[in-house]
Order: C-alpha cells, then structure tokens, then sequence
C-alpha cells in the first residue's frame, strides 16, 4: 500500500501469490525423511463465500467453474460455520495435490476471485501411527508463506511440533516469519 | 532449535523501553511545568508525591482496565479459582481477588496495594496453553509478587528516582543562584539552563534504569518464591518456555476471523541489536531458566 493510498483510506485488493506451492513436494519428502510425516492424501482450498457476483454462488456453478468431475476426482466442495468454502482434493500423490489446488488457485483468479482465497491446506500424517500426531501446512495464499498447525484438539494445538517442524522446514519453504500470523483453523475440513 | 526457542522480541523490548522512558519524561516535563510557572519546590514535590500515589493506590484498578480483564466467581472459573485457594491456603496468604481477561496473549498479572487489596489476573490465552500445573506455577509466581508486596517496592523506588532527579536539578539551580554573581549574563543564564535540564534528564535515565534492574530481581524473587511454594520448579520451567519466547507468539485465533485484518497487516518490529535485557522489565528467559535448572538441583539434591 503507497503512500498516497494511505492518505485517502484506499486499499487495493491483494493479488494471491500461486509459485511457491511448487516447492511443497520437496518439503513433503524432508517431512517423511525427518519427521515420519506423509500425506494425508487431502488438500483444501478456504475461500470467502462473498455476496454478489450471484452466479458464482451456488456450488454446482463453482463445481463447474472449476471443471471438476466430482466422483472421477474425488473432491467436495463444503461449508463451514465461519461463513467459508472449503475445496477438498483427494489425491494419494503430494505432487498431484499441488497440481490440482494450484489449477483450482489459477481459475479462480482468471474468474476475477482471487481476492475471495484466504489459505490453502496440506494435511499430513505420521507415517506409522499413532507417531507424534498429524500436521497441516497451511499455505497463506496473500502472503505467498507456509507455517505449519498441529491441533491436539476443539482449541489446543501443539506448539512444539509446529515449530520443530519449521525448523525443518526453513529450507525448503518460505515459512512465514511472523509467529503471530501463525492463526489456528479449527475444524478445519482437510484432514 | 534450541536458540531460536529462547530468541526475544528485541522490538518489543524497545518499545516498551521507550513507554518507560516517556512516562518518566512525562514526570519531567510536568515537574519543569510547574517549577517554571512558579509553583514552590514543597507544591511540587506534593504534587508529584500525589501522582505517584494514586498509580500505587489504584495499581488493581489500571491493571484491570489496561488488559481488559474483569472480576470472576468462583461459579464462572471453578479451575482458576481452586488453584489460588489452594496456593493461598499453602501460602498462608488472604485470598485475593480474581480477574480473567479474554486476551489471546499469554500472560498474567497480580497487583493492588496490599495482599488483602491484592487481584491476581489471568488472560484467556494462558489458561488454554497451559495444563492445570503448569497454571498453578504461573499464579505462584503472581502471589508471590503480592506476598513481596512488589508494587509497593516499584512505586517507591521510582519516586526515590524521581526525587533524585529533581534534587539534582535544584541543586543546580542552587548553584547558578549563588555562583554567577555579577558577571551574569543572558547568555550563560542559558547555558546554566541548558545544563541543568542535561542533567536532570541523565539522573531520571540513570534512575530509570536502576528501577529496570529492580524490577528483574523481583522478577527472579517470585520465580524462585513460586517454584518453592508448589515444590516443583521445573514446572514453573515448562509454563515459561510455553507461554515466552516463541510459544506464547503463536496464536489461538482463528485464520478465518481475521481474515478481514489481512489488508492491514504491519511489518514486524525492527529488529535491531540493542542491549534490550537493559532495558526490560523482565529477566531473559535463559537466566530465569537457569535459576529454576538449579533450585530443582538443590531441592533434589
């Protein structure tokens, strides 16, 4: 935001930063390698079910929108009580994972609805369980950075883990440096 | 790892530095105000005296409203409230009252005038971090500050740092009353002047940090105070690593609910390297760690 935007209160919406999804892969193999992680075969896109643009609304537009078939690509489109859409992908492979969630990514800007994406979400869980519990990457899609969220239960998530697993990470992906806008999702739909 | 578990908010630390230093510079100006518009030295030294006493007096009062914390009933937090039974039954201390603050930051805060004036508070954010024990070692540590009487100590030894200040100025004044003699002119009236608010301002700094230092060493006191009274210092350890440092930046908030903040989002602190364990408040999370690493030793030992 410029100066001149600053003087006269206007905020331009931000643009979704895609690129750095592609770096998830390798990341997903540190995790296994270090961790015991692997993925959970899920994937979510969060957006804001805004109002207006009316024809955009309803699920079966946007399922169309995004040129899903909904049995041959095991996905789901859902609501939650915070007034969000969740995509959720299924796919036992990371990179088909990336693939798709940065498809769904691409043709929601083209549709003039990137302003709308909030975060995207990996899940992944330990490799031989019970393990040390499972982990979303969640990707902040404004800010173009990962950090990791470890929910233990309805509020509580395990810190340790979240940042044992940045510091893993910090090669690989951009992990948002910010602790404070590390925000919690809970009952996030993605497992 | 290890390292950057323990790494401060040095941008924080500054600007908390320089709230304290504005606050005593506020003090300053007030006291220069006055002594300008020609109130009586006596006048001001009441005046400042007054101020100072009304902070102590209402400490509970602006500690509340500061973090947005109100009183509870044993009803409304039956786990906050057997926990301080408990501590003040083993301390055998008076009860004092409970406030919780919705805050998601981790923290708490005991304070008022006396222990039977005293209200120990806890913030929503550290009531979900921390498992029941690990409460009871951070409200130790808060009754503790109570049983020291701490705000007493502070409010008095930033009034001693005040009055210091104030002293010298008026010595100066004493000087370049009786020593400029006939030769006086505009000039060096100025100069004099110039000198004694120099002055002044290196004693209400040095006085500052003093009552800085102080501050830490109650700190460590009611550490050590607290990890004694539940016996267990290593969890009073455990509650500080979880609710400093990293940990406690973390939040509780939900990505969703804030996702209208997103547009306004502002840059991190500057974080430069300044001698910010001078400045704060607080001992660094090392030395107090230390300090419970080897109480347990001796209580084991």
């Amino acid at each position: 935001m410029g100066l001149r935007d600053a003087i006269f209160g206007r905020t331009k919406p931000v643009a979704p930063k895609l690129d750095n999804l592609f770096a998830l892969p390798t990341a997903a193999l540190t995790l296994q390698s270090e961790l015991d992680l692997v993925t959970s075969g899920q994937a979510g896109l969060c957006f804001k079910a805004s109002s207006g643009e009316a024809e955009l609304t309803s699920d079966t537009d946007l399922k169309e929108l995004l040129g899903f078939d909904e049995a041959g690509d095991h996905l789901s489109l859902t609501s939650d009580d915070l007034g969000f859409k969740w995509l959720v992908i299924h796919d036992t492979d990371i990179e088909g994972l990336v693939t798709r969630i940065h498809g769904a990514n691409t043709t929601m800007v083209e549709h003039g609805l990137g302003e709308r994406l909030l975060c995207a979400v990996f899940g992944f869980v330990p490799a031989t369980p019970p393990g040390e519990g499972s982990v979303r990457l969640v990707y902040l899609l404004k800010q173009g950075t990962f950090y990791p969220f470890a929910p233990t239960g309805a509020d509580q998530r395990d810190n340790e883990l979240e940042l044992r697993v940045r510091s893993f990470l910090t090669e690989d992906l951009p992990i948002e440096k910010d602790l404070a806008r590390w925000m919690a999702l809970w009952n996030v739909p993605v497992d | 790892m290890a390292k950057t578990k323990f790494e401060k908010d040095r941008g924080l630390d500054t600007r908390m530095f320089i709230t304290g230093l504005a606050l005593v510079l506020l003090y300053a100006i007030i006291v220069f105000a006055l002594l300008k518009a020609g109130v009586s030295f006596g006048i001001v030294i009441v005046i400042g005296a007054g101020l100072l006493f009304s902070q102590y007096y209402f400490s509970d009062k602006v500690a509340m409203f500061s973090m947005r914390a109100h009183e509870v009933t044993p009803q409304q937090e039956p786990r906050l409230h057997q926990i301080v039974d408990r501590l003040c039954t083993l301390a055998d201390m008076p009860k004092p009252r409970v406030g919780v603050s919705d805050m998601d930051m981790p923290n708490a805060f005991a304070t008022g005038r006396s222990p039977s004036h005293a209200v120990v508070c806890a913030t929503r954010g550290l009531m979900n971090r921390l498992n029941d024990e690990e409460l009871e070692a951070v409200l130790a540590h808060e009754l503790s500050h109570v049983a020291h009487r701490d705000v007493a100590v502070m409010t008095i030894a930033s009034g001693v740092g005040m009055l210091a200040g104030l002293i010298g100025r008026m010595a100066m004044w004493g000087a370049m009353l009786n020593g400029g003699g006939r030769s006086r002119n505009g000039q060096q009236i100025v100069l004099l002047e110039l000198a004694t608010m120099l002055l002044s301002v290196v004693i209400y700094v040095i006085a500052y940090l003093l009552t800085m230092a102080l501050s830490r060493y109650r700190e460590l006191a009611a550490d050590r105070s607290g990890a004694i009274l539940i016996g267990k210092p290593s969890v009073l350890a455990s509650a500080l690593v979880h609710v400093t440092g990293d940990m406690g930046k973390i939040p509780r908030t939900d990505l969703r609910h804030t996702e209208g903040m997103n547009a306004f989002f502002f840059a991190p602190a500057l974080a430069g390297k300044t001698a910010a364990s001078l400045f704060s408040t607080h001992p660094s999370l090392e030395v107090r760690l230390a300090q419970l690493n080897q109480l347990e030793r001796e209580m084991n030992g």
